[in-house]
């Protein structure tokens, strides 16, 4: 018998599980884009079926890091992307892309547009802004989407969908900022590239998504936002895969075997023939 | 110094053999009943540069390098750079042989590769050879290897030519090449080693008294470095994941755990940086592994900010610490102890964390051990700091050390059945409750019903909620450091780290930590034979610290000499800072020039204090006084 009964637990699963016993008033300012983020996460839970106990959400820090206080699960608050992508880790990677540093009052971010003033950029941003889809499939992503907080049922999907995909999935989650980006646009009207006849690629082209994700990240700055899927590789083994069939990592998890009375604790004493 | 002791130094250049010849003859030594102790001296580049083994053997215990050396094989660098030049490093293919004649005793004995050096090369070569008494065999070991095999086995004639001249029997060589080559490798490594061990018998006059010293051991004894202990000990405490970014010489515990964890179906996961490395041990802890990773000073920077993460979130966690020069980059394979300030403070807030700083390859193991129990005990991240030198060194010590049943427990951690009964109580589980026992409060694994919490690095409640409240704060702080007085209580109940040694009632006493142990007690043995009367204490609870412990030694003697590898006497003012007394009884003995103490340099430096004296400028050590309280 397992140690850890959450996991893998056959049953309904209700989005309001996902709701805190106790539940911590947001910080979030009125019509922030962050609530479309929990929102959307709680509704596609149930869709990939897995419970509170059995789900690890990491986040980082600033108001997006918040998103773990308001999310029943066992949380862990913690720029590693690049490799993260690279070995196709079997995990959904949300970015809070607002254009904005949001919480330390509205600095410019490495999403902010050229020439974005802010009070640590007084004469405007030299710099060009991050293209975060194409880093995402130039780093080794196996699926790559944009949606945003104000198309609540794209995210819901796009999420689902994600978290499905076996590898590393990174989702591009445009998040309004009401307070410190007042000037950007709060991502509407927006275009889901899939519903669209102006758009017609195949997400299973590296070149064909890699242009389409060039288009789409010109495209936001010029005030058009094209959201949807990019690129998705579903060959790919996951990095878990990988190791497991080169023998790096074992078949069951670490944890249960510490649970195990049975197990027999390999010793040290063992390896010191090449000592003597 | 003693006479019935060998010390055979090897020296050529990187890449020439001489970490694997060495190895293999330390371990013939050991198994003709020796105790064996080496030191490696090597510089940061891949091929080329001076570079030399030291290997001490003797009947008697030994614990540390010795004072200089008397038997030296120089193989000449074949990886030199501009051999025909002189050039800003100078003639490199003459420095196996130049740079080694300093630290050579008195009657000792060379033997070098005619076939590549030429002693023509070396200012008063012949003059000092007749000062200092020293017997020179030329051999063209080069030659020899060439016409029985390749010219890379010189290493192997070099060996044969040894035992020839020290009386040495070959089955053990020959012994542990069958163990680690075969086929023509081995066939014309095994001629060379009899065609040099013949020649050196045939054609040369052996005008030499060294002779190898005989013993035999009581019990079984093996090889070990220190980074064998800290692995070994890692292993044995259940540590089934470790991940980590290349750095010397934190690389070896790195690798010696990658060799193993597969085979006993755990993980090694090399990632992108130091603040990876430390983030993925904290993610394996978290979910329920008992992991660890671990670097050198640079990459230890990098994790300073994982590191108050797990302080604050209480996720079990080991870290390993092996100190090189620094600051920055600074000498990357000379051993020093200058980062012990470093891993005692580095990460923003009050530090929360435990340090261990063993002194040989057995308090490696125990203190690894130990610093597992505890980080998954308490919650609180466990550190052992070590050096370049007790990494890379070897030491024969009794097999037995390491015959220890294993111990997988996670700790503190609740089951399923604990989290069903608190709800019963409680209505939930709290994960950061106020009231643990000794600061420790119940943690729950991901995966286990009714265990979900948040583990924040923000401060947070009973619940793991991020809270700014006042009275919540002071109890979760306090709640936190009251961790290790109590882990301090557990240490002080157990036999205690601090390797005291030397006559319980000696009038001075040698202070020292880490690596510098065995320097210390060898110093002792050689004063009290002197008519000092003196006992060294080696520190190794650096946090919480072992203040009964130490105040009584210090209590008990007039005076204290605090033998550290650093330049701001780290160690001394940490004891000052923990004791808040004894400035008055405290003089350091300070070395940073790169390579470790040599016992004659800590008797010296103790006669220097004693007698009054202020400055030894006979070696690169500095004398100072304590200040303050």
């Amino acid at each position: 018998m397992s140690a850890f009964n959450a996991i893998g637990e056959e049953r309904e699963v209700d989005r309001d599980e996902f709701t805190p016993e106790i539940e911590p008033q947001a910080t979030w300012c009125p019509g922030c884009g962050d609530f479309g983020v929990l929102k959307a996460l709680k509704q596609a839970m149930p869709e990939v079926g897995r419970n509170p106990e059995e789900t690890l959400l990491v986040t980082g820090i600033g108001c997006s890091g918040k998103l773990s206080s308001y999310f029943r699960s066992y949380g862990f608050r913690g720029n590693h992307f690049m490799h993260t992508a690279r070995e196709n880790h079997d995990m959904t990677y949300i970015v809070f892309d607002n254009e904005i540093f949001g919480l330390t009052k509205g600095q410019t971010s490495p999403t902010s547009p050229k020439g974005h003033k802010s009070k640590t950029q007084p004469h405007g941003s030299a710099k060009q802004p991050i293209r975060p889809l194409s880093l995402a499939l130039t780093s080794g992503a196996s699926y790559v989407a944009r949606t945003a907080a104000v198309n609540p049922n794209q995210a819901k999907e796009i999420l689902t969908e994600a978290m499905e995909h076996d590898g590393f999935a990174h989702v591009d989650f445009l998040t309004q900022c009401p307070t410190w980006n007042k000037d950007a646009k709060q991502y509407v009207p927006y275009i889901d590239i899939q519903d669209s006849d102006d758009y017609d690629f195949d997400i299973h082209d590296r070149g064909e998504a890699a242009e389409m994700m060039q288009t789409a990240e010109d495209a936001l700055y010029e005030g058009e936002v094209l959201t949807g899927r990019f690129y998705q590789d579903e060959d790919r083994p996951s990095y878990q895969q990988e190791k497991q069939a080169t023998g790096d990592m074992p078949e069951e998890p670490l944890a249960e075997r510490y649970f195990d009375d049975d197990y027999e604790w390999e010793r040290s004493y063992d390896l010191l023939e090449r000592h003597k | 110094m003693t006479d019935d002791e060998l010390i055979w130094r090897i020296a050529g250049g990187s890449g020439d053999g001489i970490d694997s010849t060495s190895q293999n003859f330390a371990k013939a030594l050991m198994r003709s009943g020796l105790n064996v102790f080496t030191h490696r001296h090597y510089p940061s580049r891949i091929r080329g540069g001076h570079t030399y083994v030291e290997i001490r053997a003797s009947d008697e215990p030994v614990k540390s390098r010795g004072d200089g050396y008397n038997f030296l094989l120089s193989l000449g660098d074949s990886f030199a750079r501009n051999p025909q030049e002189e050039a800003y490093y100078g003639n490199e293919e003459i420095k196996p042989l130049s740079e080694n004649l300093d630290e050579l005793r008195e009657g000792g004995v060379i033997v070098y590769d005619a076939g590549l050096l030429d002693t023509d090369e070396i200012e008063n070569f012949d003059e000092r050879v007749k000062e200092n008494n020293w017997h020179v065999y030329d051999l063209d070991l080069r030659g020899l290897a060439k016409e029985h095999g390749r010219e890379v086995m010189r290493n192997t004639a070099g060996v044969g030519a040894t035992a020839a001249l020290l009386d040495l029997d070959l089955d053990p060589i020959e012994n542990l090449m069958e163990d680690a080559m075969s086929g023509d490798v081995l066939e014309s490594n095994l001629t060379i080693l009899h065609e040099a061990y013949e020649s050196v018998n045939e054609d040369y006059e052996h005008t030499h008294d060294l002779r190898a010293p005989t013993g035999s051991h009581d019990e079984e004894q093996v090889l070990v470095s220190g980074s064998h202990g800290i692995a070994y000990g890692a292993l044995d405490e259940g540590c089934r994941f470790i991940s980590g970014y290349p750095m010397t010489p934190w690389t070896d515990v790195f690798t010696i755990m990658t060799q193993h964890l597969p085979d006993m179906g755990g993980i090694s996961e090399q990632v992108e940086d130091e603040i990876a490395a430390a983030s993925l041990a904290i993610g394996a802890s978290h979910a329920g592994a008992k992991a660890m990773s671990g670097s050198s000073g640079g990459g230890f920077a990098l994790m300073s900010e994982p590191l108050g993460l797990a302080e604050i979130t209480e996720t079990p966690l080991v870290l390993v610490e092996s100190m090189r020069a620094g600051p920055s980059t600074g000498m990357p394979t000379k051993p020093e102890q200058g980062d012990l300030e470093h891993v005692l403070y580095t990460s923003q807030g009050d530090s929360n964390r435990v340090v261990f700083a063993p002194g040989d390859p057995a308090e490696c193991y125990e203190q690894t051990r130990k610093a597992f129990e505890i980080a998954y005990d308490y919650q609180i991240p466990s550190i052992v700091v070590y050096d370049q030198k007790l990494s890379g060194g070897h030491q024969t010590i009794p097999e037995r050390v390491f015959d220890e049943e294993p111990n997988p427990d996670l700790g503190s951690v609740v089951t399923e059945q604990d989290l069903e009964e608190a709800a019963k109580e409680a209505g939930r589980f709290k994960r950061y409750v106020y009231d643990g026992e000794g600061g420790v409060s119940p943690r729950s694994l991901p995966g286990q019903k009714g265990g979900n919490f948040l583990a924040s690095g923000n401060e947070h409640n009973e619940v793991g909620h991020i809270s700014e409240d006042p009275d919540n704060r002071v109890i979760q702080m306090n709640r936190r450091m009251a961790k290790l007085d109590s882990i301090r209580e557990e240490l002080d109940a157990d036999a205690g780290h601090q390797a005291v040694y030397g006559p319980e009632d000696a009038q001075y006493g040698i202070l020292s930590w880490g690596s510098t142990k065995g320097v210390a007690e060898e110093a002792v043995d050689r004063l009290n034979a002197d008519g000092h009367s003196v006992k060294s204490m080696n520190v190794s609870d650096m946090m919480p610290f072992a203040k009964d412990e130490v105040t009584a030694f210090l209590e008990s003697v007039d005076e204290a000499l605090v033998v550290e590898m650093n330049a701001t006497a780290q160690f001394r003012r940490h004891v000052q800072g923990q004791l808040g007394r004894f400035g008055e009884k405290l003089y350091s003995l300070l070395k940073y020039d790169g390579n470790p103490f040599e016992p004659e340099e800590v008797v010296s430096g103790f006669e220097t204090r004693i007698g009054g004296e202020d400055q030894l400028t006979e070696y690169n050590v500095r004398i100072e006084s304590a200040t303050g309280d």
